[in-house]
């Protein structure tokens, strides 16, 4: 799909690059301290720290990831809504109140408040990079999809672009900056998708959006296809026997093809209008049967084909009344296959009701149908998305950066109260872009811009340097805990390097430098991964590393600085492990047939967390010294 | 600055204990709503297509209660807390 970047795109979003470096060279000089560097000095007020958690939370696969799975798949996208959302719940009742009292600056700190060891900050430094590089992949492949249309650079531009200014941000003032980046994302992001949420209301649904540019794709008897002037139907041989596809050559050359679609109500045979894509042996592209241009490319998708009583609009809706009208339509879902190296993206007429229950993704449909690996996977991800958010090191590190419990405390459920209202309109957003006739059928990624496109280029333009500060402020905030685990875990409390402050700050500087190379480096390897399925793994790394640990630390004195060290290794070793052998790896990353994988199911956090625990204990049992007296 | 020089805070055990109990009495009840909903989406999927409020599925509106319940749990667990800088009982 073409995008075209406009001069107003451009100015936007470098007014938005130049506040946030702005303010990161402003605040450079209260982070030369290491309280400041890595803590913002712990004063930052608690209502300012809790939009900064939206602001770290909300990251490219809540915005840009959840919206484009609703997008293309309805509820199965939600279900990341309220995993992550009540995550939270985790976090606040359970971890942030300790994780104050008994830290510092790092994750590693509070873990190692009672031990003193240095295998527990070593296993809970590598644990906090790890997962950190995990959860920077997808913000990455966000970043450089939204620059791509924004600015018409390739991805490794865009993702290079991000790289640099968030190092720029972090180098310069530390948490400082990043909480004030965060702080001013959070509240920007929150408030413009409330405006879009109230625009696709005052919208409602329309059989026909868009203008008369758009193009409006057809359902046509196949009488009407096949005899049309100057056509030849090519025949079904090869990798192309027995697929419900009809190919057809046009008078002046151009292949078309179209998919089966059944009998209409008279019985009458129809056939569906498809896009493809595809590369002839000298390398050139072709999009729907033409050399790819600006001018030819592919159309956009995204429609609701029959509303309820036959209505072709439905003027404004109400918030419950917009559910109940979608329940009761018909919407054009595409799906792509690979058919002889051309990729053909087809129409598939859906019923709203059932696109508003679990099961529309391809990994979920088995939930309709009993399958019990779907079953296992699907409660698998719930359960890491639970209890993964309380094991993030980067949302660990922001209860530093206020002054006690209480505050901790409050800015966590401010926290709560702005992501969990985002999560609330991620359905209204998905959907809305869903029907908006807007959709890039080759990138989900782009759902949210688009969508914004589809009110007016202004919106676009504003949505899409939102979404770029979006991926600035959870990448700022993730870089951030990997420099403390390098500076202030690994050089000064692992291999005791007595830096001093100034030094230990240059130090977290250039590991900043050198974790933003290694994330502009993986986020273009993983350019075509879906960013909200990536994070899905982080969580569980970080619930199957951390969370035992920190549990089992809060709630039963028998635990030993072994048993921690040890459940933090294996859990990460563990699910990181199983991870790279599943099915979806095996698809997605290796290209191979997910049928060979190794491992039954691809998310771990149910077999890996239990593990954790079990490792745990074990372990303080075995070392646990006789004579020791309770606590 | 050396690791075990962690910043303790000056709080009573007592408040400790108090904030700790209710976190974890309040955890539970949303434990019970989370595995709830993980519940019925896996083994009885055809449940969550019904309608029981308002014409909108139980799926969304399970998911709403789930977000909506998530604030509201938080709020009640503002105002039971206690801190150290009040004087018995609640603050927030």
């Amino acid at each position: 799909m073409n995008y075209t970047s406009s001069n107003l795109s451009l100015a936007i979003f470098l007014i938005f690059v130049g506040l946030v470096v702005g303010i990161s060279f402003y605040l450079g000089a209260k982070a030369k301290s290491a309280k400041g560097f890595f803590a913002a000095g712990g004063g930052v007020p608690w209502w300012v720290n809790g939009l900064a958690f939206a602001g770290d939370y909300l990251s490219a696969a809540s915005f840009l990831g959840i919206c484009g799975m609703i997008a293309f798949a309805g509820y199965d996208g939600f279900l990341y809504s309220i995993g992550y959302l009540a995550g939270w719940i985790v976090a606040l009742f359970v971890i942030a109140e300790p994780m104050k009292r008994l830290g510092r600056f790092t994750f590693a700190d509070a873990l190692d408040n009672k031990f003193n060891s240095r295998g527990i900050k070593l296993s809970a430094a590598i644990s906090t990079l790890v997962v950190s590089i995990f959860y920077l992949i997808p913000q990455m492949v966000g970043a450089g999809a939204l620059i791509k249309p924004l600015l018409g650079w390739d991805h490794w531009m865009g993702v290079s672009a991000v790289g640099s200014v968030v190092i720029v941000i972090v180098a310069t003032a530390g948490m400082v900056s990043t909480t004030w980046v965060q702080f001013i994302k959070g509240g920007l992001l929150v408030a413009l998708c409330t405006l879009m949420t109230v625009m696709i209301l005052n919208r409602g649904f329309d059989t026909t959006p868009g203008d008369e540019k758009t193009h409006r794709f057809q359902v046509l008897p196949v009488e009407q296809v096949l005899k049309a002037d100057g056509i030849t139907v090519l025949l079904e041989d090869g990798a192309w026997k027995d697929k419900p596809f009809v190919r057809v050559t046009t008078s002046d050359g151009t292949l078309q093809v179209w998919r089966k679609a059944g009998l209409d109500a008279a019985g009458v045979e129809l056939l569906s209008e498809t896009q493809t894509v595809a590369k002839s042996a000298d390398g050139v592209v072709f999009k729907n049967g033409k050399p790819a241009s600006k001018d030819n490319d592919l159309h956009p998708i995204g429609t609701v084909s029959k509303l309820p009583d036959g209505k072709e609009e439905t003027g404004a809706l109400g918030p419950f009344e917009f559910f109940r009208v979608f329940q009761e339509s018909e919407i054009v879902l595409w799906k792509n296959t690979v058919i002889d190296g051309t990729t053909v993206y087809y129409q598939v007429p859906t019923k709203g009701a059932d696109l508003l229950t679990a099961g529309g993704t391809p990994t979920l449909s088995g939930l309709r149908t009993g399958d019990w690996t779907t079953r296992i996977d699907f409660l698998s991800l719930m359960l890491a998305l639970f209890l993964g958010t309380a094991s993030l090191p980067h949302i660990l590190i922001r209860y530093y950066t206020v002054k006690d419990q209480a505050s901790a405390r409050k800015s966590t459920i401010m926290g709560i109260a702005a992501i969990g209202f985002f999560y609330v309109l991620t359905l209204y957003l998905g959907l809305g872009a869903m029907t908006s006739g807007g959709l890039d059928p080759t990138n989900s990624n782009m759902a949210a811009p688009l969508l914004a496109r589809s009110f007016n280029e202004l919106l676009f333009a504003v949505i899409s340097a939102v979404a770029f500060t979006t991926v600035l402020g959870t990448v700022s905030g993730l870089i951030m805990a990997a420099s403390g685990a390098v500076a202030h875990d690994l050089v000064t409390n692992v291999f005791k390097m007595d830096l001093g402050e100034e030094r230990q700050v240059k130090v977290a500087k250039l590991a900043a430098v050198v974790v933003g190379i290694i994330a502009i480096l993986l986020g273009i390897a993983f350019e075509q991964m879906n960013v909200n399925f990536l994070v899905g793994w982080a969580f569980n790394i970080a619930a199957s590393a951390n969370l035992p640990s920190l549990v089992m630390l809060l709630f039963w004195k028998r635990t030993t600085k072994q048993g921690i060290t040890v459940a933090i290794i294996t859990g990460m070793v563990v699910s990181l492990g199983w991870i790279l052998l599943s099915a979806q790896a095996y698809k997605d990353v290796y290209g191979l047939d997910p049928a060979t994988a190794i491992v039954p199911f691809s998310q771990p956090a149910i077999i890996t967390v239990p593990l954790g625990f079990l490792v745990l204990v074990v372990v303080s049992l075995m070392t646990r010294k006789p004579t020791a007296a309770p606590e | 600055m050396h690791d075990h020089e962690n910043v303790r805070e000056d709080e009573r055990p007592e408040i400790i204990a108090h904030n700790t109990r209710l976190g974890l009495m309040l955890f539970a009840v949303y434990c019970v709503m989370y595995g709830g909903f993980m519940g019925l989406s896996t083994f009885a999927p055809e449940v969550m297509k019904s309608r029981p409020f308002g014409g909108v599925n139980l799926a969304i509106l399970y998911g709403f209660g789930l977000i909506v319940g998530a604030m509201l749990l938080a709020v009640v667990y503002l105002f039971l807390a206690k801190q150290a800088d009040s004087a018995d009982t609640k603050a927030g």
